[in-house]
């Protein structure tokens, strides 16, 4: 009777095993440090604890709640004008994101459909989009933001066509080179037997197989773009006050650095951590889905 | 090598025309120059003759034809703000820049190396993990911040090094470090990957087979080959850091090209724009030959394969 007992536990306790161990292999740090951001963008207004453009003349730089002289009301402090720095951080939390997101898949999706056509048609075509590949290469990115930038002006499409120009050119030069692979591979010949137009390979046979690259790159590239969104605010062609993004925070707090040293080193920190979430994820998702590109 | 050389030097060449077309497009873009200049009750017949004089009532392929054969003759027109030709004023500038790139090129590269190399030979030690950690969150700050963070320690607070500008070598200090920590990061993890390949292929077993020191096998035969990725990766890390100190000048009122640059948008002054952009991306250019060139004499897989 005994050995009939056993085996009716051990299915009992397995689901629950497995279901464990399969949340314990989630990129835990990762998540911890991207969900803040998701949160407090999606949510947006609902949960800022002050209002982030309510300025505060009676409190300006106020230091934040542990220090002597703070106040828990403030528990990040306030900036130059009073106004509470965490509700100002929740706000550029939206703003990142909107740029992240949108940046990225602008990037990717004109990155991914000239990397594809490159390689799989080759000839004057790829010759043509590679050339122009190696001369935005050639411009160090900053640079090539300050010309365009300096023609046009500062603002949010600056910044987001400013990032999409310089990082569509790594998807399309990764993405040519895995198609130039792809493309000799026999379910290409098949589908070409088969009669399938050139566009159907494309889409449905050889883009599925870059999907694991283009979601590692992606995912690095969303927390690269937040750099540069900080380092394009910085220099005065970024999205412009009153609206807030964690780079103008840092701008706008550096004259005060010295009396109120909070306002520019919690919002780089803003920055930090979540483009060091992006990055965690992106080696974390690299390792499980592209093992031949791990790095270390 | 004779066809290697002509192959990359003819890239370059197209790559500097590239180059040269952005900036024109760009510079059209950035409104009618005549506006700017003439007042705002100007009449139609002065606006006309204004852009006969400037040649903007020429075709585009004109233009740019026109454009090309001013700036191979060095002429990028002069700065607004200045009144001066602004390649004069990029070049006085240029110097102290390079400087800055340069020194966090060589302290960049050495510590990579080094701490690369501990890396790879201690495979999954509290060193690797702690280089791991470093390198991952150097790679996810905004250059320009840590900037700020260094002055408020070392300068504000602990009084070690000067806030900014550019009188010694202590003024070096903060803005090189600033500058050397991403590519510190990246040169550690292409050396650590290239030392752990070579350590595990089959002539690195024979050597040791054979007896020989450790030491030997590391220095005389593993580093030379973690090197070649290194090298690759050069003329890459220095246009990265020419980048970098146009935004790490402003922070450190360091008196080089970032910083005219910089109150270059401020002012509008777009030919110093132009030029500054165009010279440092030829610069760049022509290094990338250089290490390109370099690459094939010392690894000829790169010039036959």
């Amino acid at each position: 009777m005994a050995s009939v007992v056993i085996p009716t536990q051990i299915p009992a306790r397995r689901p629950w095993a497995m279901h464990w161990r399969r949340v314990r292999r989630l990129p835990w740090l990762p998540i911890l440090l991207l969900a803040p951001v998701v949160i407090c963008g999606v949510l947006g207004s609902l949960i800022f604890p002050h209002d982030p453009t309510a300025i505060d003349l009676m409190s300006p730089r106020h230091p934040p709640g542990w220090m002597t002289g703070g106040s828990w009301s403030y528990p990040l402090g306030t900036d130059q004008f009073g106004r509470d720095l965490l509700s100002r951080l929740m706000e550029g939390a939206r703003v990142a994101l909107i740029v992240a997101l949108s940046s990225v898949f602008l990037a990717a999706l004109i990155g991914v459909t000239a990397g594809m056509v490159a390689g799989y048609y080759g000839g004057w075509i790829d010759n043509f989009i590679m050339r122009i590949a190696d001369v935005v290469f050639a411009i160090p990115a900053i640079l090539l933001i300050i010309l365009i930038g300096g023609a046009v002006g500062g603002g949010f499409t600056t910044v987001l066509s400013s990032i999409v120009i310089v990082s569509w050119v790594l998807y399309a030069r990764v993405v040519r080179g895995e198609t130039l692979v792809l493309r000799e591979r026999g379910f290409v010949a098949l589908a070409k037997v088969a009669n399938c137009s050139d566009m159907r390979i494309l889409v449905r046979h050889i883009l599925p197989n870059l999907m694991p690259t283009c979601i590692v790159l992606m995912t690095l590239q969303a927390g690269f773009a937040l750099l540069i969104e900080a380092a394009i605010t910085f220099i005065g062609l970024g999205i412009q006050p009153p609206a807030t993004t964690w780079g103008l925070l840092i701008s706008e707090g550096r004259p005060y650095m010295t009396t109120a040293w909070w306002i520019p080193t919690f919002a780089g920190a803003a920055i930090t951590l979540t483009v060091l979430g992006t990055n965690l994820l992106g080696d974390w998702l690299q390792d499980r889905y592209d093992p031949r590109q791990r790095q270390m | 090598m004779l066809r290697y050389f002509f192959s990359r030097l003819r890239l370059a060449i197209i790559t500097i025309l590239g180059v040269s077309l952005i900036v024109f497009v760009t510079s059209r873009m950035s409104g009618d120059a005549t506006l700017l200049l003439l007042p705002q009750d100007a009449s139609e017949a002065d606006i006309k003759a204004m852009q006969h004089d400037l040649g903007l009532d020429a075709s585009y392929p004109v233009q740019y034809y026109r454009f090309v054969v001013n700036v191979a003759h060095g002429d990028f027109g002069q700065s607004l703000r200045y009144r001066e030709p602004a390649l004069g004023l990029v070049m006085s500038r240029l110097p102290a820049t390079l400087e800055l790139a340069f020194s966090a090129f060589i302290l960049s590269t050495i510590v990579g190396l080094i701490l690369g190399i501990i890396s790879a030979r201690r495979r999954s030690s509290w060193f690797d993990y702690g280089a791991r950690i470093f390198s991952i969150t150097a790679q996810s700050m905004p250059s320009f911040w840590v900037g700020i963070m260094l002055i408020l320690v070392f300068a504000v607070e602990l009084r070690w090094l000067p806030t900014s500008g550019a009188q010694g070598i202590q003024y070096l200090v903060l803005p090189v470090v600033t500058l050397a920590l991403v590519p510190i990061a990246s040169t550690l993890r292409i050396t650590r990957s290239a030392m752990i390949e070579t350590l595990d292929a089959d002539y690195v077993k024979f050597l040791r087979v054979k007896g020989l020191a450790e030491r030997y096998i590391v220095w005389k035969h593993a580093f030379r080959n973690a090197l070649v990725p290194v090298i690759a990766i050069s003329g890459l890390t220095l246009g990265f850091l020419i980048g970098g100190t146009v935004i790490i000048e402003s922070v450190f009122a360091w008196p080089g090209l970032g910083n005219l640059m910089v109150e270059a948008i401020f002012t509008r002054d777009y030919p110093v724009i132009q030029a500054g952009v165009s010279v440092t991306s030829v610069f760049l250019i022509f290094l990338n030959l250089a290490v390109d060139l370099l690459f094939g004499v010392i690894d000829p897989r790169v010039r036959f394969g």
